[in-house]
């Protein structure tokens, strides 16, 4: 079977070593792989932009140089599988962490997956936030308890970091100061859109324990359990007023 | 002053007729028509902006993959602006000029996305832009083969009966020939539209960068399509290079004003299709909204004149 057009551009569209696809021409006889680069730098600029409008704080942190080396490396086994670009770059922070020019920063991959949720929760599914009187009658049951189900917010991603993430985000959003950061400090936040503005809510390292098991889908005292194995300290009743008055509880179930 | 083309009239007997001759660039238009003014390109760095100001313009364009998410400000925005402006949601994902079957999935998305926000046109292009389950994110050039037709026109159908519509197809900005390729471009969109009655989507821009980078005259390119089948009019900037012979090579980059070449071209494209909906589309270096209402007056006042010349002709 003759290959098809698409297959030889393809070939060449990723590749900038190879010259322009066979079977191509310009009306004056010039050489076709000059023209052929037009649509080689949109495919790769307009995804390389893509990546970097998502991950921009990570881009401040490795300089537009580097960055574009390292988005044109993970492009190579990546490219997007479909046309929805917000959807694009997903395994983007996971490449990072396995970047070895990037090693000396291992913070990164981390500050990839706050970026990475923010944009998620921008476009998750609305959703109204758990009304404290839902919440009053259930905690009102106690022999149900235990059986209780609490689910989280569509737009709700948790993060937990052995790194300073959060803070190195914020610090590029402008809301600390750089210097005040300490990149080896663990961090947890929550990453929610209760309106139309997505929140980072940092969150102690019990509650964030607890929320992750929330995001499992284990019962309230499932959940309760299992923290308190890992955090002699958690406070549930702090935690649940933190969610609730944050809009990051959705829906009880049993 | 030439003579006015016969098929004016015919366009002029209905949309246009009612709406620009009472230039009134907000009445509700007839489904599956844009009203005949200018529109921009909605960007959310104008969303708050174009709320509070609510600019006289006829319609805002869209692109739909941009909109394939759950929920959101998105969403939001394009919601509450849909209450005061038409909508033209334009595909840039389909791969409607490529080889392979269409994605399913991406169909459905569409049909999901066209039930949320129904808009008054749907469009999408010639190109191709997926290829073995890859997506590249560019509008790609095809060969123009009696095969590549039949595989065109079959998506085109296919697409139509999903969305339950006719869709507009946009001619393509391109900066390769091939080879194979035995149909002039022109004839070959003529033919689309003939056989699968479609319309078209005329980007006055997209000539004009072909035809530069192609040696081709505009003017005559342009007269060779079905101009009576033009359902908006697409108006963008575009950048300079040159290609390996040192010829200027044209890139259709969206990212600057309309060029005074193609505002020309224009107002000779609407001698032969009469008065249609036009959009100023800016994708790159986004400026400020009164920047983009301002380029949309100037098509408006163009098409205006184009609505004023029809209507003091009698009608055939």
């Amino acid at each position: 079977m003759n290959r098809t057009p698409e297959a030889d551009f393809r070939q060449a569209l990723l590749n900038p070593e190879l010259s322009a696809p066979a079977g191509l021409w310009a009306w004056n006889g010039s050489d076709p792989t000059t023209r052929f680069d037009v649509y080689r730098n949109n495919v790769i600029v307009s995804l390389i932009e893509a990546l970097e409008s998502t991950f921009s704080v990570v881009q401040r942190l490795v300089g537009e140089q580097f960055f574009r080396a390292m988005a044109r490396e993970y492009l190579r086994e990546h490219m997007p599988n479909h046309p929805v670009l917000a959807r694009f770059g997903d395994s983007f922070p996971g490449f990072i962490a396995e970047f070895e020019p990037a090693s000396s920063l291992p913070y990164l991959a981390d500050t990839a997956r706050l970026e990475w949720a923010r944009v998620q929760a921008y476009h998750a599914m609305d959703a109204g936030p758990l009304s404290a009187e839902t919440l009053q009658v259930a905690l009102s049951e106690p022999e149900r308890l235990p059986q209780l189900r609490i689910s989280l917010h569509p737009s709700a991603h948790l993060l937990r970091s052995q790194y300073a993430a959060v803070s190195l985000w914020a610090a590029h959003q402008d809301l600390i100061p750089l210097s005040q950061v300490d990149p080896w400090q663990p961090e947890q936040a929550l990453i929610l859109r209760p309106q139309l503005e997505v929140e980072v809510i940092p969150l102690d390292r019990a509650t964030a324990a607890f929320t992750a098991c929330l995001i499992d889908g284990l019962t309230l005292g499932a959940a309760v359990d299992e923290t308190l194995n890992t955090h002699s300290d958690f406070d549930l009743n702090a935690a649940l007023a933190l969610l609730l008055q944050r809009q990051a509880l959705h829906v009880l179930s049993y | 002053m030439k003579t006015q083309p016969n098929l004016v009239p015919t366009r002029l007997a209905t949309p246009a007729g009612e709406t620009a001759a009472h230039h009134n660039l907000k009445a509700p238009s007839r489904f599956n028509t844009l009203p005949v003014s200018a529109g921009i390109g909605l960007k959310p760095e104008h969303y708050q902006a174009l709320l509070d100001q609510l600019p006289e313009i006829g319609f805002l364009e869209v692109h739909a993959e941009n909109y394939m998410v759950a929920g959101g400000p998105y969403h939001h925005y394009l919601s509450r602006l849909h209450e005061h402006y038409a909508l033209s949601i334009h595909g840039v994902g389909l791969s409607i000029g490529g080889d392979a079957p269409l994605d399913e999935h991406h169909l459905s998305r569409l049909v999901t996305l066209l039930d949320r926000h129904p808009p008054e046109r749907f469009s999408e292009h010639l190109a191709w832009s997926s290829h073995s389950g890859e997506f590249f994110n560019d509008l790609l050039p095809l060969p123009y083969t009696e095969e590549r037709l039949k595989i065109v026109c079959e998506h085109v159908d296919q697409v139509q009966t999903r969305l339950k519509r006719q869709i507009l197809l946009e001619n393509p900005a391109t900066y390769v020939q091939f080879a194979a390729s035995s149909i002039p471009e022109t004839e070959f969109l003529s033919a689309v539209v003939e056989r699968t009655g479609c319309g078209l989507l005329l980007d006055v821009n997209n000539v004009y960068v072909s035809c530069i980078n192609h040696g081709l005259n505009s003017r005559d390119y342009i007269s060779a399509l079905p101009c009576n089948r033009v359902g908006e009019i697409h108006l963008a900037g575009f950048s300079r290079d040159t290609d390996a012979a040192g010829a200027p090579l044209l890139i259709d980059s969206h990212g600057a004003p309309v060029a005074d070449a193609v505002w020309n071209l224009y107002a000779y494209a609407l001698e032969l299709t009469g008065p249609v909906a036009t959009l100023i589309e800016r994708d790159n270096n986004i400026p400020p909204l009164p920047i983009l209402v301002g380029e949309a007056l100037r098509a408006q006042n163009l098409l205006l004149s184009r609505v004023d010349a029809a209507i003091e002709e009698p009608m055939l």
